[in-house]
């Protein structure tokens, strides 16, 4: 009854627990889990497709995770971003520090395009729309063949070498060039984790939590749908633009409707709201489809199937199930 | 008294800090997944085929023959002991995920060559990345791009046909025989262009009028809206350049709205595994070209040997002209190692140039200024009765013999002599 | 252009309605399962095609088509059923996103299964006897299959409508589709509604799909395609409204039609940009839920 409540000692460490800590600190962790990961994975290549994909789940998980909007046309996004930086680099000879910035700004513009004929449905046919619109886009590029290659694709977005301010890197060694693209999805880890924190983030979370209460709070909800739409353009624009120096290539296969669905079952997979469930996401799904592949053709099955669990068992994903099972 | 603050299951910021530093020696310690630095004993050949996909059987049909010739290989000795090893991957018909497993076959795998696929997209993409490495790439998949410059280096081989080849074969027969008011019905994306393109050039010489070129988009699945039109323009040849499923409905549907009666239909390229799909009532009198067909094996002893070699190692089944494909990729390949006498990639690329090979169908040779193997042409037609088998299903109307005039030249892909 | 003739036009009007008439078919499933469930079925252009692969394997047991026309619609309908029941039951109250997304998993697991058990090539599916050949219907050849293709599709317009005007159980969906929230304080076993709303929604998907099979030949991957151009056609018509189903399939298939005389590799985008100008000038489309909008 009579406790005195003491200050803490000044001399002792002040105790945190781990989930506070990780929240806090999730873009470094985060950028750890990330430095260390082609030790665990079977080829690199596979690691830095990991990362790329990571990062347009990332990208997808900023509309539909936290905004609560779905779109099943994340790929122009993500296409539109990777053919910017290829063609900058295949048709003008640009070096890639310019590249990559116009891959990003490939993804913000096609982001407000199809952000702006969309933004004011919702919903169900926010997904038919935008699904709709992505296949729209797909089209028109295929039919641009004097730029983007048509149905043969990009070639020839060949980078052998990075400069960066008199350090020659390699950019064929697969684990220079996994870093390389590690340095920007850290960065882009960044970025993210600052927009969530700002007031603009917590705007975001209230729209999705209750949009008339954001409405009579004086939020223009319109505007924050379509400005958080145009900055998931511009990370699924970067991870795009990486693809592109990855692979030297951009299939058309990128703006397809499957590339969108598949954002959208690694979102779900790894857990949407979620910080880190992207990356976790992305791992799961490209291992998955790597180890399967290795001893049935049937793949699809095994990955349909999963996703179909996750749906209706899972809702939260690996990573969000993992985390709400080890919060205190 | 002061409660206990500490938690279960909390940390202090000190001791996550110590954990997190062991973790980052760790990695940068020379402990990792190594990849084997031990000198390799076998040869390694990768090759990237659509295993998933709608071209399953094909890729199947190529896996299996460049098996045989790897055992072929193997079987006269291989390289002074040093056997061949095929290390075959699902590419998934997708250019990105070729790019992607071509990256684990040079990186990971560390295969000495690379030889496959389907589809022109996917092979552009997997000779986009061998080639800024330095891996020798042999090509089984029909490609006009693969020849010209901009795709081409010296590292880039190509022992399938190519579609000028191919619809300049067809056209040459086709021209001379049914008429001079030709329509075209074109898939459009590149190959479909292609195809046009070398017969609208044959067609120059023959002095045929071309009444018009309907562009129809990949993966269009009816035709009901574009055949009325064309039916309209009367033609005496009807010109299909597409493949695959297009083709299979193509002709389905133009044989239901009768466009045989009054017209001939060609082909560039007639497959034997779309011609099994789609059956012989929409392929009946339908003329086309092919690489390969067994049936050569009245004519040349090395068929002959290869469908032997088949019908042994596979219970009795021939193989078709994908497999024929992957076959005389792999083999001619390891032709040249056993030539050349190393796995050295230069080497092996001047061997490889200096080859005069008849493997499967009759005499080859790849050409200096673009790898394209200069080879025969058959031009088939789809056969329903005295089947000896349930494997013949065309029958050889006409053979364009092995002649460079027949390929575009040099300059025209942009060599430079 | 050559021989552009008013005949030419007409014939391929006569194209644009046959080409309609599988939309309309397709889209009605998705309209009443979105009307009642409030579901976006993602996996419909799976029941499209596995209907198709019934008619193959019923063909293959001795069957013939005029069996498969019954046969087919009956036992996808039922496969229906049991997805409802077990897969998106258990989603309801949940969001309206999640159902959409298992159904999308689900097509994935359909797909794959069909070229297990049929194999990845696909199958040529014959034109019935009866119904091969032209006709001359005035202004030129029509294939005569195709016309009975619009015949069967209005047939199951009007079954369809007498089932919904007619019927008690047809005036239950229509309250439903308008307010389902009294139809449940009614006292009417929702659960029991949703089921047989699905289970038709489907059955229709797959008489659909049986019938695109003698025009295109049948492979597992002919859902996806035309999953998207439903989408489309939702969205003009307006979601949840079977009239705009209708007007809207025929239109499409029409655009199409005509796109492919005038600018053939403009035909598919030219759909998309039928959309793009109806979101814009009328988002809920011709007769949608205007609730749904903003």
């Amino acid at each position: 009854m009579n406790e005195i409540i003491q200050p803490y000692p000044q001399t002792q460490a002040v105790p945190v627990s781990w989930f506070q800590f990780a929240i806090l600190h999730r873009a470094s962790l985060a950028s750890l889990a990330v430095l260390v990961f082609p030790l665990v994975m079977p080829f690199t290549a596979l690691a830095a497709n990991i990362l790329i994909y990571g990062l347009y789940a990332l990208g997808f998980n900023l509309v539909y995770g936290y905004l609560g909007l779905l779109s099943f046309g994340h790929a122009a996004l993500f296409g539109t971003g990777a053919y910017f930086c290829g063609i900058a680099i295949a048709h003008f000879g640009l070096p890639w520090f310019a590249a990559i910035p116009l891959g990003i700004l490939g993804g913000l513009l096609m982001a407000a395009l199809i952000g702006v004929l969309a933004i004011r449905t919702r919903g169900i046919y926010f997904a038919m729309v935008t699904m709709a619109l992505a296949q729209c886009v797909y089209y028109l590029f295929y039919q641009a063949v004097d730029w983007t290659g048509g149905e043969n694709g990009l070639r020839g977005i060949n980078v052998r070498v990075i400069d960066i301010f008199g350090v020659r890197l390699d950019f064929i060694n697969p684990l220079t060039r996994y870093y390389v693209i590690a340095a920007f999805v850290i960065a882009a880890f960044f970025v993210l984790s600052r927009i969530l924190a700002s007031p603009f983030g917590a705007v975001i979370e209230a729209v999705r939590e209750n949009e008339t209460r954001a409405r009579a709070s004086g939020y223009d909800v319109t505007r924050t749908r379509l400005i958080t739409f145009v900055l998931s353009g511009g990370f699924c624009g970067l991870a795009g633009a990486l693809q592109a120096l990855h692979l030297s290539i951009v299939p058309i296969e990128i703006l397809y409707y499957d590339t969108s669905g598949e954002v959208v079952m690694i979102a779900l997979l790894g857990g949407m709201g979620t910080f880190f469930g992207p990356m976790v996401g992305a791992a799961a799904f490209l291992l998955l489809e790597n180890l399967v592949s290795l001893w049935t053709v049937h793949w699809q099955l095994i990955v349909g199937a999963i996703f179909m669990i996750c749906v209706l068992f899972f809702p939260a994903g690996i990573w969000g199930t993992l985390i709400s099972r080890g919060k205190p | 008294m002061t409660k206990n603050i500490a938690r279960s299951g909390s940390i202090s910021r000190r001791r996550l800090l110590a954990t997190v530093s062991a973790g980052a020696a760790l990695a940068a310690s020379p402990f990792r997944i190594n990849l084997l630095q031990a000198q390799e004993a076998n040869i390694k050949i990768g090759f990237p085929v659509p295993l998933t996909g709608p071209y399953g059987t094909e890729a199947q049909d190529q896996v299996r023959a460049a098996q045989l010739a790897i055992a072929e290989f193997n079987d006269a000795g291989g390289l002074g002991g040093r056997k061949a090893e095929l290390v075959v991957r699902d590419d998934k018909l997708n250019p990105g995920e070729a790019a992607t497993r071509t990256l684990e076959l040079v990186e990971k795998e560390k295969v000495n060559f690379v030889v496959g696929s389907l589809s022109a997209a996917v092979q552009l993409a997997i000779n986009n990345v061998t080639k800024e490495r330095g891996i020798i790439f042999n090509s089984i998949s029909q490609s006009d791009a693969i020849n010209e410059a901009a795709d081409f280096s010296k590292y880039t081989f190509h022992e399938a046909l190519n579609p000028h080849l191919t619809s300049g074969a067809v056209g040459r027969y086709a021209f001379a025989k049914f008429g001079k008011k030709v329509a075209f019905l074109t898939a459009d994306y590149a190959y479909g262009h292609e195809m046009v393109r070398g017969f609208l050039e044959v067609g120059k010489a023959f002095g045929i009028e071309n009444l018009g070129d309907i562009r129809h988009p990949l993966g269009t699945t009816d035709f009901s809206t574009l055949l009325p039109r064309i039916q309209a323009l009367k033609p005496d040849i009807l010109c299909i350049s597409n493949f695959g499923r297009d083709q299979q409905i193509v002709l389905k549907q133009a044989t239901d709205f009768g466009v045989k009666k009054t017209t001939q239909i060609i082909a560039p390229l007639l497959s034997h595994a779309s011609r099994v799909a789609a059956g012989p009532q929409a392929f009946e009198g339908v003329i086309g070209g092919c690489s390969f067909y067994w049936g050569l094996e009245d004519k040349f002893a090395s068929t002959k040997a290869f469908n032997d070699g088949f019908r042994k190692m596979y219970d009795g089944k021939l193989p078709s002209d994908y497999g024929a494909l992957g076959y005389g990729g792999v083999r001619t390949v390891l032709a040249a190692v056993k030539n050349a006498g190393s796995v050295d990639t230069d080497k092996v690329i001047a061997a490889l140039e200096a080859l005069k090979y008849d493997f499967y169908k009759g005499p080859q040779y790849y050409r200096k200024c673009d790898h394209q193997s200069v080879q025969s042409v058959l031009v088939i037609q789809s056969k329903s009765k005295d089947m000896r088998n349930e494997s013949d299903v065309f029958e050889i109307i006409s053979t364009d013999e092995p002649n460079e005039a027949n390929l575009r030249s040099c300059e025209e892909l942009g060599h430079k002599s | 252009m050559a021989g552009l003739s008013l005949d030419l036009i007409a014939l391929q009007l006569f194209a644009g309605l046959a080409l309609g008439a599988i939309y309309v078919l397709f889209a009605i499933g998705l309209s009443l399962i979105f009307g009642m469930l409030t579901v976006v079925n993602f996996a419909h252009g799976a029941f499209y095609m596995v209907g198709a692969y019934v008619g193959i394997y019923i063909l293959s047991l001795g069957g013939n088509f005029w069996i498969c026309l019954i046969a087919v619609p009956l036992a996808v309908g039922l496969f229906g059923l049991v997805v409802e029941r077990f897969l998106i039951r258990p989603l309801y109250g949940r969001g309206i996103d999640y159902p959409l997304l298992l159904t999308f998993g689900l097509s994935y697991v359909m797909v794959e299964l069909i070229r297990i058990l049929f194999g990845k090539t696909g199958y040529p599916f014959d034109t019935p006897e009866i119904l091969q050949g032209a006709v001359d219907i005035g202004v030129g050849y029509f294939p005569l299959y195709r016309l009975f293709v619009i015949g069967a599709t209005a047939f199951v317009l009007l079954a369809l409508w007498l089932f919904l005007e007619k019927t008690s159980f047809g005036l239950i969906i229509r309250a439903g589709a308008r307010d389902p929230q009294i139809v449940r304080v009614l006292g009417v076993d929702v659960g029991r509604v949703w089921l047989i709303v699905f289970g038709l929604g489907t059955a229709i998907a797959g008489f659909a799909g049986l019938l695109a099979a003698p025009l295109q030949g049948v492979i597992p991957e002919m859902g996806s395609t035309i999953l998207a151009e439903a989408f489309v056609v939702t969205v003009v018509g307006g979601m949840g409204s079977i009239g705009g189903a209708v007007l809207a399939g025929l239109l499409v298939g029409v655009v199409v039609s005509m796109t492919s005389l005038f600018a053939p590799e403009m035909a598919k985008v030219s759909i998309f940009a039928l959309m793009a100008v109806v979101l814009i000038v009328r988002p809920q489309g011709f007769f949608g839920r205007a609730g749904l909008m903003s």
